[in-house]
């Protein structure tokens, strides 16, 4: 990192990437911040709001559901999909040809069309004609998620496991597999068990996918927005209501630009605090 | 505690295969099966579904779309994305640190956020419902995926590599195309492969930026699940098939899937 | 402490490979006295790794049994063998201050703490390194690390024997010599057996009393360094040790006597004739092949001056013959006549040593 050498032409190298993502990114981003601080009633005409909107949101008790829908949905899978990825990487083989069979099966549900898996696992889980459904309610359960909450929720959070804990997995395998075999034979020849090597070897390397892995599910699960919108439509009532898909209703169901860009607004700065803290935790940590 | 060390992976695999089974059947099945009743799988095995999609323009012509985009954007990402990580992993310049950061907020964008203004922004530029608009909007999140992957790549071949090139008397881009990327060749396969996958699988952006002309298969399936009432058969036959160019494109890349999630430095 | 056998033991990697009679370690028996210091050297790929395996449990035997003090320990498992290694490449407990590195090993063997404290201490003053104690085990050199691999076999008390797996590799060239006489002093300190795998011949004669020299799965010689210089039992050794190697020449037998291109030699015993379809080679050291005024003649191609001595590489019919020659002895300039020292030219049939 620190032999690089200092050249500011490299910015001609950069550019093409600058310019093609500050289209996609700034102008939208301008036009968001324009409608958040003004009221339109149609026809172009624009009305000075200042920061309204940002109040209305900041207080409004809708908000702050979703928010909080968002908050537990994001901190629930986490819970979930790292721990068992990386169990599952941890019993994976390490070679042969079930290697490759795993990974590929494995790797199935993250090539899916997010509004496919939706409705995949609608066709699954429906109470009458589907395989999930079926089965729960033989077990004696009453179970339809089209109309109890705490059904909707289980298929969600089920499904967001299906979906993306083999993400988890693979970068969990790709850093065991970096781990020299001879770790684990000092470790052997040390007496560790097999908890200590775990403790000590297995994890510590696994570190940095790790990061990688818990950023990167951290914000995809807190953008999710098709694959429960299909499932559940955010229902019943507003239970599966995700910022996403609130913001959505707002956006282009009610058509209200203002609060809408104020709470795009909110929400992705939100997002980018999170993932910054949790970045620096990460990276102090590792200094120390 | 080693006989039943294959049995989590197994157990793993099994409840993600149950799923796409359930799909898989349905497809297979007739709209009177699927609502009549419980079954397993087809008691009328029908291919109808399938000769439904293969023979109606509406239908085929979405999978035409969503191939198209995703190339486009992959070739774009990639191609973009290629220099700017040479210029990351090899040099230090102004506000280098901050323009990498700057592009990794990019790919933390909603895409809920991003919905109406990039309708409004590819319509006032005459690109709205074209392959090249979903193109360049998937751009937002994969060219600083594809910037950061590869970057990791590069910073694994040595210095050393570059500097005997120029002393050789390479000029830069001769060296870049010659040399470089033949070296990196696996990192560009991953970059795509995540490019690729990212852009088949988003739908919010896609389906917002076509109306008619471009529009991708996944959001046809959507439209026509809730228009023409329950098509369920129908509707999973699409599904189905919308899972085979990704299963195509991992057992393409199979022997480099594990290397790929470690992006290249360890 | 403990003496060490290898009775008839084989190895392969995998059944095929057994089927198709591709052994990566073929028969031998091998007998590690208790307290020597013993070099493994051989090229790679030539079976060093897998023999210190069998020997630390870190690899089962396909055949054959691993004796510590007439015990079969073929079965036991490595932390119960009281043995340790140090591989190739550091390994160090990123996470762990180098004092729990150094304590790891006697924690998992449920040791008291005020023991382990005394333990470590010891340990880390042999090793220099007490200052560096609370420090993070990963923010060490290569050289710091390797020692702690060192250290962490060194602190348990009962260590039968401890191996390395070529453990300078990737310390820097100014620093090996140093660790290595660090070894060779802790040797004398400690008194456990060493076995310290290499392939290269300056770190087995400089750090061993006895050398095994292993060749495509066999050991082919056990000896200290001056035998595997005058007498190499294998002419691979001849030509792996020293510097040049062994001049081998192709000769025959008439009437009893090894004769090349027709010119009979003196060797250094009697010998009994082998089968007739043997491939005979006649081995002399360049040490000891001298100028003369009369003897083989040969055509002078090439002088080498390395410094203290000259290497002279000859001609003799087809078959080149190289010679170390004094830095103040003359030199012919295109033909000369060579002799060989009897007591130091021994013959070779398929390779092994007859005389």
């Amino acid at each position: 990192m620190s032999n690089k050498t200092i050249n500011n032409r490299a910015w001609w190298l950069v550019t093409p990437v600058v310019l093609l993502v500050a289209f996609n990114a700034l102008i939208p981003l301008m036009t968001v911040v324009n409608y958040s601080v003004q009221e339109t009633f149609g026809d172009n005409v624009f009305f000075w709001e200042g920061v309204r909107w940002f109040e209305e949101v900041l207080h409004s008790e809708r908000f702050h559901a979703s928010l909080l829908r968002q908050l537990s949905f994001t901190g629930i899978i986490l819970l979930i999909e790292i721990p068992l990825g990386v169990a599952i990487a941890l019993t994976m083989p390490k070679k042969g040809v079930w290697v490759s069979v795993c990974l590929v099966l494995m790797a199935l549900p993250l090539l899916i069309p997010w509004n496919v898996v939706g409705a995949m696992w609608n066709i699954f889980a429906l109470p009458e004609i589907g395989l999930l459904g079926k089965m729960i309610n033989g077990l004696g359960i009453d179970y339809n998620f089209t109309r109890q909450p705490l059904a909707a929720w289980f298929t969600t959070i089920l499904m967001d496991v299906w979906h993306w804990t083999s993400l988890v997995t693979l970068l969990a395998y790709a850093g065991l597999c970096s781990i020299p075999e001879a770790y684990y034979q000092a470790a052997r020849i040390d007496g560790a068990s097999r908890w200590a090597v775990f403790r000590f070897i297995q994890l510590p390397k696994m570190k940095r996918v790790l990061t990688i892995a818990i950023l990167l599910r951290f914000m995809d699960s807190f953008m999710i927005y098709t694959e429960p919108f299909v499932l559940t439509g955010g229902g019943p009532g507003n239970s599966t209501t995700f910022l996403s898909i609130d913001l959505v209703k707002i956006a282009l169901g009610q058509f209200d630009l203002g609060p809408a860009a104020a709470m795009s607004l909110i929400y992705f700065l939100i997002i980018l605090v999170l993932s910054w803290i949790f970045y620096t935790l990460m990276m102090r940590n590792e200094e120390q | 505690m080693k006989h039943v060390k294959w049995l989590p992976p197994t157990l793993y695999i099994l409840f993600l295969l149950l799923p796409i089974y359930w799909l898989v059947t349905m497809s297979f099945k007739t709209t009177n099966e699927i609502l009549g009743g419980f079954s397993l799988w087809p008691q009328e095995f029908t291919l109808r579904n399938y000769v439904t999609i293969f023979t109606d323009r509406s239908w085929y012509v979405g999978y035409l779309n969503s191939i198209t985009y995703v190339t486009i954007n992959t070739l774009i990402s990639v191609t973009v994305a290629l220099p700017a990580a040479y210029a990351f992993s090899r040099y230090r310049f102004l506000g280098d640190k901050h323009l990498f950061f700057w592009l990794l907020t990019n790919r933390m964008a909603p895409p809920a956020v991003f919905a109406l203004p990039f309708f409004q922004l590819y319509s006032a530029v005459g690109l709205f419902d074209t392959p090249i608009a979903v193109a360049l909007a998937h751009a937002l999140f994969n060219v600083p995926l594809a910037v950061w992957i590869l970057e990791g790549f590069m910073s694994g071949v040595p210095k050393e590599l570059d500097e005997t090139a120029f002393v050789d008397g390479y000029s830069f881009w001769r060296f870049f195309i010659k040399i470089f990327l033949p070296t990196i060749a696996a990192g560009i396969g991953v970059a795509m492969f995540f490019c690729f996958m990212f852009s088949w699988v988003e739908l919010l952006l896609a389906k917002t930026l076509t109306s008619v002309d471009a529009k991708p298969i996944a959001a046809i399936m959507t439209k026509t699940a809730s228009t023409s009432g329950y098509e369920l058969g129908l509707l999973a036959a699409a599904g189905t098939l919308t899972i085979i160019p990704g299963a195509f494109v991992i057992w393409f890349v199979r022997n480099n899937i594990a290397k790929g999630f470690a992006l290249g430095r360890v | 402490m403990a003496k060490i056998t290898l009775d008839k033991i084989r190895h392969s990697y995998s059944a095929e490979l057994m089927r198709a009679g591709d052994w990566a370690l073929k028969e031998m028996d091998v007998t590690w006295s208790d307290g020597g210091a013993y070099a493994l050297l051989g090229p790679s790929g030539c079976g060093k790794t897998t023999l210190l395996n069998i020997i630390s449990g870190l690899l089962i035997p396909t055949e054959g049994r691993v004796l510590f003090d007439d015990v079969d320990v073929t079965d036991l498992p490595s932390d119960q063998r009281h043995i340790a290694q140090v591989f190739q490449f550091p390994v160090v407990y990123d996470t762990m201050t180098v004092y729990d590195n150094l304590a790891f090993p006697l924690r998992n063997r449920g040791m008291p703490a005020d023991k382990i404290r005394e333990r470590v201490h010891e340990i880390a003053q042999m090793l220099d390194l007490q200052g560096s104690l609370k420090r993070r085990a990963s923010g060490l050199t290569a050289d710091g690390k390797q020692k702690i691999s060192l250290g962490r076999g060194l602190v348990r008390p009962d260590v039968n024997v401890i191996m390395f797996d070529e453990p300078l590799t990737v310390i820097d060239p100014h620093l090996k010599w140093l660790l290595r006489s660090k070894l060779k002093e802790l040797h004398q300190q400690v008194g456990a057996t060493m076995i310290y795998v290499t392939h290269d011949q300056t770190e087995a004669l400089t750090f061993a009393d006895k050398v095994v020299v292993m060749h495509e799965g066999v050991v082919v010689q056990i000896g200290t360094p001056v035998e595997l210089f005058e007498r190499p039992n294998h002419t691979f050794v001849g030509h792996f040790i020293g510097s040049p190697g062994m001049n081998l020449l192709a000769c025959d037998l008439r009437e009893g006597k090894p004769t090349i291109d027709g010119h009979p030699l003196e060797v250094s015993a009697p010998f009994t004739p082998p089968d007739t379809g043997v491939q005979l080679q006649i081995g002399i050291r360049p040490e000891f092949v001298k100028l003369s005024r009369e003897g083989l003649a040969v055509d002078i191609v090439k002088v080498n001056d390395v410094g203290r001595y000259r290497i002279v590489e000859a001609r003799y019919q087809r078959q080149a013959i190289k010679l170390v020659v004094p830095e103040d002895e003359a030199i012919p300039a295109d033909r000369a006549h060579i002799l060989f020292d009897p007591a130091h030219t021994h013959l070779y049939a398929d390779h092994w040593i007859l005389t």
